[in-house]
């Protein structure tokens, strides 16, 4: 039973009577030396960092200043965002966001369900409809920002064909484009929860099917008696990492509107960008930041305790 | 359902039906790649030429490549980046996978506790204090910051943890009993064994990195320096009003990336069906 603790520490191996300690000694010194490299990237690039975040929200900070520029300012960043006007305005766009989630699962859910069942070729409609997915956000949202040209753009011009005279200048007006992008996200966002989607369908057992037929159930009570309750571990999954999603969104923000026109499209990630780094104000954007992880962990805190409510396992 | 019987008169149907639906969903991009092809006088007639009158093919795309914002350049830093990124963070989520799976060591619960919490912390709520560190140790501004930043992802961890736990043990406990230490054990054993599971996150770690917009964004200044994402951006901006131009930058983004995912398809929607994953 020599293990080969010399290559894992370059130490001379223990005294044979004392074996069975080494050999312990040997499998957490290999442990540790797996999961070092992991653990200390993460340290150094996630939870440091972090724990600065909730620091530096309790300050007053430019980055021009330099370190002695610091003053610290108790919950003052804190009580200005809540009279913030562009903040409140971007945790409200954030808020309507969360209208995509429903609407694109919902989506996914039939497209999931006509696709498992009822068509031939399921591959291709499968790669079909993940493509925007998989696609890169900022070349996806410079194609839409040329589709949604408010003169001379193609939907327009399509729109103008069919008899509507006057469209919606989309991106160009403040009472459209938080809709358009929340459009964009929804056509993005439909191919992964398509393919969960098709997962979970595949996941039922085909027998409940059988003897729903046996009993002349259609295909209505099938969906409802059947298919919706046991796709619920499913739907929770999509419902609770689309909320997260829809608090990260920026690429499609910072390329397509830039938070504007005059603020309609701004929302948290995007207000967090702009204060630090186009207005350097450090400290304040920190404390944007600690919101954010507040409202990221009170989600993944509340799935924690809704799961054994809400789903049918 | 409807027993296998030749071809079923609504299952054609509803597949005709889907697929005009399909084109629909895609139709961005037809009009992306048809658009990309046109000289830009012809960008915008109306009833849309899906297939153009004059084609500008060669024009373009010479533009884009080797023109004012060379995408040679950006091409070479996105593959670099992103081939770089995806080995280092293999082979660290498999070490640490591997460690936390098939090795009992002390503490290993609460340490993975430490990295199970890290999971939760949205990545742009760190962005200020990362660019601080950047700034301070001399990595900013540089590939091997970009490629650091991508490489500890939690996720991998997560994702090869779950197979390496579905391996025998027996596997493990016999090859020590030959001798073999845990690096030879993970290495020709371990490792080869999850193969699939690795390949499926190194395609999706590639797809995230290649298309990553916010790093970049952030921690990379100089113009040789960017990868695709901001470079289309920049491109988009200077050159205003040539949307043929802009299109076939897009394209040029875009496809190859379409192209990994079609040849590894039943990877990558495998492993993101068994693993929920999200980038």
């Amino acid at each position: 039973m020599g293990q080969n603790i010399e290559t894992l520490t370059k130490k001379p191996p223990a005294a044979g009577g004392r074996k069975a300690w080494s050999l312990q000694k040997g499998e957490t010194l290999a442990g540790f030396l797996f999961v070092s490299p992991m653990l200390i990237g993460v340290s150094i690039l996630v939870l440091i960092p972090i724990i600065a975040t909730l620091v530096l929200g309790f300050a007053d900070w430019n980055f021009v200043q330099g370190w002695e520029g610091i003053r610290w300012v108790g919950f003052q960043n804190f009580i200005n965002l809540l009279e913030d006007e562009m903040f409140i305005r971007s945790v409200r766009n954030n808020i309507i966001f969360l209208l995509t989630v429903p609407i694109y699962m919902l989506v996914s859910m039939v497209l999931a369900i006509l696709i498992d069942r009822y068509v031939y070729f399921k591959s291709y409609f499968k790669i079909a409809y993940f493509v925007p997915y998989v696609s890169m956000t900022v070349a996806v949202a410079v194609v839409w920002q040329v589709l949604f040209q408010p003169s001379y753009g193609p939907i327009n011009e399509m729109l103008k064909a069919i008899g509507i005279s006057d469209p919606p200048k989309w991106i160009a007006d403040p009472n459209f484009a938080l809709i358009s992008i929340m459009m964009i996200s929804i056509w993005i966002s439909i191919g992964f929860n398509l393919i969960i989607y098709i997962a979970g369908l595949q996941s039922i057992p085909k027998d409940l099917y059988e003897a729903a037929d046996i009993d002349g159930a259609n295909g209505w009570t099938k969906f409802r008696r059947i298919t919706f309750p046991l796709l619920s571990p499913t739907s929770f999954f999509l419902l609770v990492t689309g909320i997260i999603s829809t608090f990260k969104v920026f690429d499609i923000i910072a390329v397509m509107t830039q938070g504007g026109p005059i603020g309609s499209t701004t929302m948290m990630v995007w207000y967090l960008y702009d204060t630090a780094f186009v207005n350097l104000k450090v400290g304040y954007a920190s404390s944007i930041a600690v919101v954010l992880f507040l409202f990221v962990l009170l989600i993944t805190l509340g799935q924690w305790f809704a799961q054994k409510k809400w789903v049918n396992y | 359902m409807e027993m296998r019987e030749g071809l079923d008169f609504r299952k054609v149907i509803v597949t005709i039906v889907m697929f005009a639906g399909s084109i629909l969903f895609l139709l961005p991009f037809i009009w992306m790649l048809v658009t990309s092809f046109k000289v830009e006088s012809e960008v915008f007639t109306y009833p849309i030429q899906w297939i153009p009158k004059q084609w500008n093919v060669i024009e373009n795309y010479k533009e884009v490549w080797f023109g004012q914002y060379p995408f040679t350049t950006y091409y070479w830093n996105s593959i670099k980046v992103g081939v770089t990124t995806t080995l280092l963070s293999c082979l660290v989520s498999a070490m640490a996978a591997y460690g936390f799976s098939k090795i009992k060591f002390k503490a290993s619960n609460f340490l993975f506790l430490i990295v199970l919490i890290t999971y939760m912390i949205p990545g742009q709520a760190i962005l200020i204090p990362q660019f601080i560190l950047y700034r301070n140790i001399g990595l900013f501004d540089s590939h091997l910051g970009l490629i650091l930043l991508g490489s500890f992802s939690v996720l991998g961890t997560f994702m090869l943890r779950q197979f390496f736990m579905g391996l025998h043990q027996e596997f493990i406990e016999s090859a020590k009993i030959d001798g073999a230490g845990h690096p030879r054990i993970f290495w020709s054993i371990a490792l080869p064994l999850v193969k699939p599971a690795v390949a499926t996150y190194a395609i999706l770690r590639f797809i995230w990195t290649w298309n990553d917009y916010t790093n970049p964004l952030i921690f990379i200044r100089s113009d040789q320096l960017l990868t695709l994402p901001i470079a289309v951006q920049k491109f988009t901006s200077m050159s205003g009003e040539f949307y043929s131009l802009i299109m076939a930058a897009a394209v040029s983004a875009i496809l190859p990336l379409i192209i990994v995912f079609i040849i590894g398809q039943k990877s990558v929607i495998e492993g993101i069906a068994l693993g929920g994953v999200k980038g």
